[in-house]
């Protein structure tokens, strides 16, 4: 009946985040959807350089041009990949072994961050490798296979795909429901965009806070500070907002 | 050890559970018992930190569920055998369990062998799996961390009777080792041949709890008399209250002796005597089941 009789104590210490964000990335792959997921968007980017190959003229065909078109298909389709790894902890009711296994959910939320923001980091460099596969390919076919890449530009791709991929966990830690996170992670910055085009009066607010108007000088050389400033201000209020708030909604929701 | 303490859960003005305390002992198998909707699931996820208690405490060996660092070497959890990613594998079900603990995924394939999934089923989607085979693949993840304690929400539920025999034997030897069981289930005969203690909840509320022998001895005495209407007047000479049963046989909450004693002394003939046994608990079970219901 006391305590006497409890097991012998361990420390109470937490699991190891690294160990969190390991599982956390396996679970991105493991499962049917994750699988294809990521498979589509490999075959997707070497597409891209296919695409170049094939139909672009011959000055085209540079380390610069494979690159910065090959990121494309990771940057749309990644954030997807971070909303099911929110989201189906819910729907498919893993949340209930998840967070029996891992009773500290805030480092659950902060391995998916990570696990997410490394498959951002796996995928651009992915690219960049099929990049160099292209660009030897189109040296032997007559291309132009410049090696000259702007350094801004490599990172500016990185920080699209981070961007990109903590905005699909913040919708799917908000909405915490696949169909309409997804939904609502193209539609609504882009019913933004339609609206900042079309009323002029949300024309300078739109330049702040369009995601889709703010992420475009991060695919071109050397962003401005006054760029960045831009950029982070919509950020803060498409993946740092969502984020807090699924984060909360997370910790506080009761699992069944 | 489980150590549950006045536990309440208030939705809005509904008290899921209320006021719930029992324990549960080392090398003990604890029945919990009650019909659906009667608050062991939400007793269960309060005591597994999923869900805030309105008031009171768990413990788990000793400290809240939550502050265990690594619950999944101290704690055994099955809460809902279907709450697993229709998309995975068994076998990758458990690795990751194995690797959130800190294990090595090789013990893997051997747990799913001790639960009855073979190389082939390992192999196979959850989607694929029958409730059966679901049950089984819980069980190897609550007991992958080697815990000291299970908690088991309905684990027998889909399981075919050669399963629920398995089951028992497993649930049985655990306790033996020195192990502590939490089993629910809203069928009595289902944790009556594992129980060494039962726990009854109906309405949130505890309705009874005690050492099962005890409470199966209590249970009374199932009687057929020759003649019911003779019979009720040596009740009646008894103070006592039978219950009817459609068989025809009457189920008396006293001894077999006393009753068979008075029935020889009033010269009415008994067709049968005998301890009512887990008939007779489970006629109590839903006597208190039915009113907690009703509260």
């Amino acid at each position: 009946m006391t305590s006497a009789l409890a097991l012998p104590r361990e420390a109470t210490g937490s699991l190891p985040l690294p160990r969190l964000t390991t599982v956390e990335l396996r679970k991105l792959a493991d499962t049917r959807a994750g699988f294809w997921l990521l498979l589509v968007i490999g075959l997707a980017t070497a597409a891209t350089s296919a695409i170049i190959l094939g139909w672009s003229p011959d000055e085209e065909m540079t380390f610069q041009g494979f690159f910065s078109f090959g990121l494309l298909p990771s940057a749309v389709l990644l954030p997807v990949l971070g909303i099911l790894s929110v989201t189906s902890e819910w729907s498919q009711r893993t949340a209930l072994s998840t967070f029996t296994l891992v009773p500290a959910r805030s480092r659950v939320v902060i391995a998916k961050i990570a696990a997410g923001v490394l498959v951002a980091i796996a995928a651009t460099a992915a690219t960049a490798l099929i990049s160099v596969v292209a660009n030897v390919i189109g040296r032997a076919i007559g291309g132009d296979g410049s090696w000259h890449v702007d350094g801004s530009l490599i990172w500016q791709g990185l920080l699209l795909e981070v961007i990109f991929v903590l905005m699909g966990v913040a919708f799917g830690a908000l909405l915490q429901n696949t169909p309409l996170a997804i939904v609502l992670y193209f539609a609504l910055p882009m019913v933004w965009s339609l609206l900042g085009g079309m009323i002029k009066g949300l024309k300078p607010v739109a330049e702040w806070l369009d995601i889709n108007v703010t992420t475009t000088p991060l695919s071109e050389v050397g962003m401005s500070s006054g760029e960045y400033a831009r950029l982070g201000v919509s950020v803060a209020l498409w993946v740092l907002l969502p984020l807090v708030l699924g984060s909360i909604r997370v910790l506080r929701r009761e699992v069944s | 050890m489980i150590a549950v303490e006045n536990l309440t859960k208030r939705y809005g003005d509904q008290r899921a559970v209320d006021d719930v305390s029992f324990t549960c002992e080392p090398g003990t198998v604890t029945g919990f018992l009650g019909p659906n909707g009667a608050g062991k699931s939400t007793t269960m996820r309060m005591i597994c930190g999923l869900t805030p208690a309105t008031s009171g405490s768990a413990t788990v060996c000793g400290v809240p569920y939550r502050r265990l660092g690594n619950p999944g070497r101290r704690v055994g959890v099955l809460l809902d055998a279907s709450a697993q990613h229709a998309g995975r594998t068994g076998r990758e079900t458990l690795a990751l369990a194995a690797l959130t603990m800190g294990l090595d995924t090789a013990r893997v394939p051997e747990r799913l062998t001790r639960v009855g999934l073979d190389a082939t089923a390992a192999r196979r989607r959850v989607r694929a799996y029958s409730l059966g085979m679901r049950q089984r693949l819980g069980l190897a993840y609550a007991m992958i961390g080697d815990p000291a304690v299970l908690i088991l929400d309905e684990p027998a539920n889909g399981l075919d009777p050669e399963g629920i025999y398995w089951m028992r034997g497993l649930l049985r030897a655990f306790a033996d080792r020195g192990g502590t069981v939490l089993l629910s289930s809203h069928l009595l005969r289902e944790v009556e041949a594992v129980a060494d203690r039962l726990v009854v909840i109906g309405g949130g509320r505890i309705l009874t709890q005690g050492d099962k022998n005890a409470m199966l001895g209590e249970a009374g005495t199932v009687v057929r008399p020759a003649d019911p209407a003779e019979f009720e007047a040596v009740l009646k000479r008894l103070d006592l209250t039978g219950t009817r049963s459609s068989d025809g046989t009457i189920l008396v909450p006293s001894e077999p002796e006393a009753i068979a004693r008075a029935a020889t002394e009033a010269g009415v003939v008994l067709l049968e005597v005998r301890p009512a046994g887990a008939g007779g608990l489970e006629e109590m079970f839903l006597r208190l089941t039915s009113t907690g219901g009703n509260r």
